[in-house]
């Protein structure tokens, strides 16, 4: 029947509302998020840059290039991926593109006659790989939301006893680098070796710089520090680029949902005019039914009546003669 | 002129003043002041306090667990993963680790509790709460 019909349409605008407001409220969130973790990219800049100087200067200083983060690894046989993805979806194509990249880099290992290893953060890519029954070598999870320094730590530690083994011939980061509200764009990166900017060795010292203790083994000490700093900001990078995308995701759902929302009111609304339409239809047919039953239009006459039950009274007082008492 | 100090944390800015003079521990065990128109300078830091004299007469004492210092044209850059104003040092915390820590090391544990120790005393000797 067409009012069943209206309920169920009634029904769903309700869920399209509720479906509405969440998505409306993960868009702001989102948003939100995202200029939290740029502020603190922004924050976390003069360190990189500054470790990044020092650097420069040690090597300038003539700092010996032998710690076993800027070594190749000749004989290695395999290769490590650090891929960074999400823990929760509903953000587009964020963690696909970077699971994409990341598969793209993993058949070039594999072509040159390399194994590899995955280091994965965020239960995305896990889940992924999993899927494809590749091995996890370590995971990490619930540090992408707000990345902290102590996440890149803890990453940076594992891939790096990783390299020092001399089992790894390179490491690549697979991440998600944030370039703009509207583009963020899935990378993969060299991260280990470390390739220390180039440095003139003719151009000497920039300077008569003391050192405590020497130049290389300051090197030595900053140098997993170098490490811990690109992770972090890739770690903010790539958090400021998830909220970006669950932003834009969100921002879709609710103008798909404001959309639905008009098209079923309309489709409701003209269910609703239909059944009305109907039940007029109805009421006229029944009558028309009643009358063409009951046929000629003089059968309803009062002739056909009993006078006397009509106008009693007027009866008697007008004949009181044929009264039987 | 006085010297432009900065001290950087990876996640952010700690402090960013001017000062007269900067003293330091490096990983040698020496304390190391700088002055205006100091040598150029990098070493590595150990655990310990690092002291900046103010411009304006006061001073700043900083926790710092480890990191380096850079000092070249009255420029002194500090970079410590961990480092600690005294102003947000919490004392109690900081003495009930280095009990502990104690502990640790009376029964011998090695490394790690010794790192655990000096990081608590470097909290306690910044916050100059040190027994």
């Amino acid at each position: 029947m067409a009012g069943g019909q209206e309920r169920i349409l009634r029904r769903r605008i309700k869920s399209v509302e509720s479906t509405k407001k969440i998505t409306r409220a993960m868009e702001l969130i989102a948003a939100t998020r995202v200029v939290k973790a740029q502020e603190r990219a922004a924050s976390a800049r003069p360190y990189s840059d500054e470790i990044t100087a020092v650097i420069i200067d040690l090597l300038r200083a003539g700092a010996a290039k032998e710690h076993p983060l800027l070594r190749d690894n000749p004989d290695a046989r395999s290769a490590a991926f650090v891929v960074i993805t999400s823990d929760r979806g509903m953000c587009g194509a964020y963690n696909s593109n970077v699971i994409r990249a990341a598969e793209r880099a993993m058949a070039v290992a594999k072509a040159n006659g390399l194994g590899f290893s995955l280091i994965v953060v965020g239960k995305k890519a896990q889940k992924q790989f999993k899927f494809q029954g590749l091995e996890l070598d370590a995971v990490f999870e619930g540090m992408t939301d707000q990345p902290i320094y102590d996440n890149a730590r803890d990453v940076a530690a594992t891939v790096r006893r990783r390299y020092e083994t001399g089992e790894l011939a390179y490491v690549d980061i697979a991440y998600t680098r944030y370039l703009s509200a509207g583009t963020q764009q899935a990378v993969v990166q060299r991260f280990l070796p470390l390739e220390v900017p180039e440095v003139d060795p003719n151009a000497g010292p920039s300077a008569d710089l003391e050192y405590e203790p020497s130049p290389t083994g300051i090197l030595n000490e900053i140098l997993p520090r170098y490490l811990e700093s690109r992770l972090f900001s890739a770690l903010l990078d790539a958090s400021a680029s998830e909220h970006a995308s669950r932003q834009r995701a969100m921002k879709a759902a609710t103008d798909n949902a404001e959309d639905l929302k008009t098209l079923l009111s309309r489709t409701m609304n003209r269910a609703r005019q239909d059944a009305i339409t109907t039940e007029i239809m109805e009421i006229v047919g029944g009558a028309e039914a009643l009358s063409s039953d009951k046929g000629d239009k003089d059968e309803l006459l009062p002739s056909h009546l009993n006078s006397e039950h009509l106008f009693p009274d007027h009866l008697d007082r007008t004949d009181h003669t044929q009264s039987i008492h | 002129m006085p010297l432009a100090v900065e001290l950087v944390s990876p996640e952010r800015t700690l402090f960013s003043g001017e000062a007269t003079m900067v003293r330091a521990r490096t990983v040698g065990g020496g304390d190391i002041a700088f002055l205006t128109g100091h040598t150029p300078f990098v070493g590595a830091l150990a655990i310990s306090t690092l002291e900046i004299t103010l411009v304006s007469g006061g001073s700043e004492v900083v926790a710092v667990h480890g990191g380096f210092i850079e000092v070249s044209h009255d420029r002194v850059k500090v970079l410590s993963d961990l480092a600690e104003l005294s102003s947000t040092i919490d004392v109690e915390r900081a003495r009930r680790a280095e009990e502990k820590a104690q502990a640790a090391v009376a029964r011998g544990d090695e490394v790690e509790a010794q790192g655990a120790l000096a990081r608590a005393t470097a909290r306690l000797a910044a916050s100059g709460q040190l027994s």
